[in-house]
């Protein structure tokens, strides 16, 4: 005889309902979905399970390594003395562009001496070379065969013999992830080399780039050359990103500026992953700042 | 239990490690770095779902969170990406368990392609919400490749409970 208000015995216990745990279980991957892409809170949820997965993952590559090396391996003769003669001519132009950097590189060191200024940061570079598209459909990324252990840092520029293709968005130990400039989520600080306007570069999703919130009636033109400006404190000022294509003044209150890469940005297998020797001092904290001499309002009773 | 319910054959019971091993299995050809070929079918998946409708008592929605969060690891995307897709993949495998078996293997191939399109449907608009580019409709070509392969991955796995047919006076089937 069953009562009122107590439920039947638990003879098939099979936990909560499906409903149930359907439920629970999205609304905690939703709050997941929230927490990484607009918090970038599980990035040590996701190196840590890195470390498990990692054999696996070599296990799952190294059929296609196999691929991509018998594939180098029986390169023709022929390609490979177009490309022999092709590295000597860049080899004797770079040699002579070298010559006159280290002198004037000398001379720069002295005169900011001179002149009282830092000096300017020295640079390193990692060689690197690109094994694959990422896997996620969503975004432009690629896969370097350089990782920690190789000195690759998150937010480091990458570079091929171009201009710059991407930034260091992940680190794996011996692997990296570079967002691609074509990305809709990179944004890169530039300034239009011939009159040193400032704005930002991100791309349109397409495959090409836009120069965004540029005001109308700003000095810029086809054909003009942007470089990174520098400012973000990540990218070494002036690798050249892209050259602007068209300039259209007629829509809206900015100028909508299209650009296109200098770099081979989705075809680069050469890259240099490039970075400041020393990290970039810390913004000053504005709880900091020297009081004004002007007299300041009185604050609040406190 | 049968390979459909309207089969005569009886199969062995399932080893649960088995289950395990093939969703590993999975996990792994997942992993291979196919770059930006489209059409190559979701693994995990494919293996999540057939499980789901032969042992939905083994195999449900915390295995599929589970291994979601596995791939959006491995891949590199958005923290429970998969997982969402693959819980509510799981949830609609488990419910439509016992309807899909009484199907032949091309039907239930349409039944599968559908969930597979929805699990695929869920991760696009996760993402596109966020703010990512829209991948092209060639996306959508792994769920059609995942249904076609729906009947050999389906006999691979079923591969290991068939019992060698010994009919006698006794045991006719």
């Amino acid at each position: 005889m069953s009562l009122a208000g107590h439920s039947p015995p638990p003879i098939f216990q099979r936990g909560p309902a499906p409903r149930v745990r359907l439920l629970v279980l999205s609304t905690l991957c939703v709050v997941m979905l929230v927490a990484d892409l607009r918090f970038g809170y599980l990035e040590f949820v996701r190196h840590v399970a890195t470390v498990v997965i990692y054999p696996l993952q070599r296990a799952a590559a190294a059929p296609v390594d196999f691929v991509r090396n018998a594939r180098v391996y029986f390169a023709t003769l022929v390609d490979v003395q177009l490309e022999n003669a092709e590295l000597r001519r860049a080899q004797v132009e770079s040699a002579q562009r070298l010559l006159r950097f280290e002198a004037l590189e000398q001379e720069n060191a002295e005169l900011r001496q001179l002149a009282g200024l830092a000096q300017a940061a020295s640079l390193r570079g990692v060689g690197a070379e690109v094994l694959y598209d990422a896997p996620d459909p969503f975004s432009r990324k690629v896969i370097l065969d350089r990782g920690a252990t190789h000195g690759v840092r998150a937010g480091l520029a990458v570079v091929d013999a171009r201009g710059l293709i991407g930034q260091v968005s992940r680190v794996y130990p011996v692997q990296a992830e570079v967002t691609l400039l074509t990305d809709r989520e990179q944004v890169v600080p530039v300034k239009v080399e011939r009159t040193g306007m400032r704005g930002i570069l991100a791309g349109t999703g397409d495959g090409g780039l836009e120069m965004r919130f540029v005001q109308v009636g700003s000095d810029i033109q086809a054909g003009d050359r942007l470089v990174t400006s520098g400012l973000d404190g990540l990218f070494v000022a002036g690798l050249p990103v892209a050259t602007v294509v068209s300039v259209d003044t007629t829509r809206g209150p900015h100028v909508r500026v299209l650009c296109e890469p200098v770099a081979r940005v989705e075809r680069a297998i050469q890259v240099l992953v490039l970075g400041p020797e020393t990290p970039v001092p810390e913004r000053p904290d504005p709880q900091q700042a020297l009081p004004d001499e002007a007299p300041q309002p009185p604050s609040g009773a406190r | 239990m049968q390979p459909t319910h309207r089969s005569n054959r009886i199969l062995q019971p399932v080893r649960p490690w088995f289950i395990v091993l093939s969703l590993v299995v999975a996990l792994g050809l997942a992993y291979v770095p196919t770059g930006r070929l489209p059409g190559v079918p979701d693994w995990v998946a494919l293996v999540l779902a057939f499980w789901c409708i032969r042992e939905p008592r083994h195999v449900g929605m915390t295995t599929g969170f589970v291994f979601g969060l596995l791939v959006d690891v491995g891949l590199g995307a958005a923290m429970g990406q998969h997982a969402l897709a693959y819980v509510v993949l799981a949830y609609l495998a488990s419910s439509l368990s016992r309807r899909v078996l009484w199907f032949g293997t091309a039907q239930q191939a349409l039944h599968v392609l559908v969930m597979l399109l929805i699990a695929q449907a869920i991760m696009l608009a996760v993402r596109m919400l966020a703010g990512a580019e829209f991948p092209g409709w060639t996306y959508f070509l792994a769920s059609f490749s995942g249904a076609v392969l729906w009947g050999p991955v389906g006999f691979l796995l079923l591969l290991p409970q068939y019992q060698p047919v010994d009919r006698d006076e006794n045991r006719p089937i």
